[in-house]
């Protein structure tokens, strides 16, 4: 089965995040980028899958030409191809963003190779946290969705796939190809291996640059939200605080 | 012209998030000078009209056809854009939890809409349009944004606004919505298995104790499982525990594992990445232990204790264990 996986090129943010002084940016001066968790488990799915199954995992981003790092990323995981649709950095909603990958996904389904048989998506990126582009896509290429799967497997008419709902479990039973955005857990993403890294940085990579579009929803600026920033009151150090700790737990009503 | 604001029981009447969803929408209509109107799917008997009234809804619309007892996403928002039709309505308002932001996202793809997930606030502009606040980075950052649409599609951030009643009860009128669904929108159709679930929910548990890289490997866990069986407590770790396979993602606190909610979080050799932080800001008391003072988390906890949680915690567990044995 082919398979195309969606990621995107986010900031790589750890115990605190800043905002550009003109509010439109997250600073990325002290950090480097990553793939949102959803994604990379997304495309570690694929593969595992094309590895039981045969068939080729594409992984797409829509991003600047740095972005072709992390498309190198993901080819290190055992992506076997990438394609870019670079931009000039300016942020896309996710209505055009929906609108760039569907029309890529149409470019391949009417050239010699046909349809992907598979389009994989994180469940929210973890930067706008949207929510919305897998399901967009669906919507404008005619095919079932399903959002924020933890289980997928490939059967004979299609795919069953599990998530969690207020704690119990929802199961579909879809036809393929389909969108489906998985979440982080579904599975745990291999390290990549050194031939894999290697063959990474040799890979082509594919280009295609959409238009940008202006949608509804604009952005006006960033900003960190108002937290009391206090240090916490030290109640000891070492084996020694835990006459204080149950103090504390008691005073709390955690042990009556 | 009118706010829906969808919303769903959960066994106890209205859910906690439908009660933020609500709130949401009341302002939001306020300061739009129209009315709000609940959303439910299912049978007009089963609408909570007597909670909605005490709410401050009048009217309530109860989506209804025996095709549509099952979840079917596509269906239900094809259906809800039908009423945004009908009633003609200029916001649509849902809760931000998984289901409520699939729904919104096929709603939005129906109409050719924007939709803005997660919001914390909006009121519509004297020009058109709405001007919001919405999380980004799960409530890390927040985005001050414009919305220009016909009809607003907007999810609520569910653990950033509160569920406040409003001051004026009304009666509620219910009205039955019933719409014919077509074959292709019921092509996706959720079938729910049995209800799982032994021992405590991470999402519900009344105090949790949080494991990170300071607990070194799998087997560091079994003095804080120690720990979480006295304080009847569930444990949650943090990514890099999940990543590195000594706990399963189930247990994961964070942005892209659990929401927490307890009354106390003890949060062990856990350094305190925003996308976990964003996971338990919803604690009501965070204890810290980590052997660095100055770790992120000891400026967003209440109480700390410097040392490692390795001696600690046994210390702990044997001092509660004291007490217990005290006549």
């Amino acid at each position: 089965m082919d398979i195309l996986v969606c990621v995107k090129r986010v900031p790589m943010v750890g115990g605190r995040i800043a905002v550009t002084p003109d509010g439109q940016d997250v600073d990325t001066r002290m950090s480097g980028f990553t793939v949102s968790p959803h994604e990379e488990c997304a495309v570690e799915e694929a593969v595992q899958i094309t590895e039981r199954l045969g068939g080729t995992v594409t992984v797409l981003t829509l991003g600047p030409a740095e972005a072709m790092q992390q498309l190198r990323d993901m080819l290190a995981l055992g992506a076997g191809r990438a394609l870019l649709l670079e931009t000039d950095g300016r942020e896309w909603g996710p209505i055009a963003t929906a609108a760039a990958i569907a029309d890529a996904a149409r470019r391949r389904a009417e050239g010699p190779e046909g349809p992907y048989g598979l389009l994989l998506f994180g469940n929210e990126a973890a930067d706008t946290g949207d929510y919305q582009v897998g399901v967009r896509v669906a919507h404008t290429l005619g095919l079932p969705c399903v959002t924020g799967i933890k289980n997928l497997e490939i059967t004979s008419g299609g795919a069953r796939a599990r998530r969690e709902y207020r704690g119990s479990e929802e199961v579909f039973d879809i036809p393929l190809p389909a969108v489906i955005s998985v979440k982080e857990g579904i599975n745990l993403p291999r390290y990549p291996s050194l031939p894999g890294r290697l063959r990474a940085k040799r890979a082509a990579i594919d280009t295609l640059r959409p238009e940008w579009h202006s949608e509804g929803l604009r952005k006006d600026r960033l900003r960190v939200p108002a937290q009391e920033q206090h240090q916490a009151q030290v109640l000891g150090s070492g084996a020694e605080a835990a006459p204080a700790l149950v103090r504390l737990l008691e005073e709390l009503g955690i042990l009556s | 012209m009118t706010v829906l604001g969808l919303v769903e029981s959960d066994g106890n009447g209205l859910a906690d998030s439908s009660l933020r969803v609500l709130a949401f929408g009341h302002a939001l209509a306020r300061s739009s000078g129209t009315g709000l109107a609940a959303v439910l799917f299912g049978p007009a008997a089963a609408v909570p009209a007597g909670e909605l009234a005490g709410h401050g809804v009048p009217d309530a619309y109860a989506i209804d056809s025996p095709l549509l007892a099952g979840y079917a996403p596509v269906a239900w928002a094809r259906a809800l854009s039908g009423l945004v039709t009908d009633v003609s309505a200029t916001a649509v308002v849902a809760a931000g939890h998984d289901r409520g932001n699939e729904l919104m996202a096929h709603l939005a793809a129906i109409t050719g809409l924007p939709m803005a997930a997660n919001c914390v606030s909006a009121a519509a502009q004297p020009g058109g349009g709405c001007r919001l606040v919405r999380q980004r980075w799960a409530g890390s950052l927040l985005e001050d944004a414009t919305l220009d649409a016909e009809v607003a599609l907007l999810t609520v951030a569910v653990d950033a606004v509160a569920a406040t009643a409003p001051e004026t009860p009304a009666t509620t009128s219910v009205h039955v919505v019933e719409p014919q669904p077509e074959a292709a929108d019921l092509r996706v159709c959720a079938a729910e298995s049995a209800t799982r679930g032994a021992g405590i929910s991470l999402a519900t548990a009344r105090v949790v104790v949080g494991g990170g890289r300071g607990v070194g490997g799998p087997e560091g866990f079994a003095p804080l499982e120690e720990l979480a069986g006295l304080l009847g407590a569930a444990v949650g770790v943090s990514r890099v525990v999940t990543s590195q396979g000594w706990r399963p993602h189930t247990q994961q606190v964070g942005q892209t594992g659990t929401r927490i909610t307890p009354e106390l979080y003890l949060a062990c050799g856990i350094s305190g990445a925003i996308q976990h932080m964003a996971g338990c800001m919803g604690a009501k008391h965070i204890v810290a232990i980590n052997t660095d003072p100055g770790a992120p988390i000891i400026s967003r906890a209440e109480y700390a204790v410097i040392g490692d949680l390795n001696e600690v915690i046994p210390a702990l567990v044997a001092e509660i264990k004291k007490r217990h044995d005290q006549p």
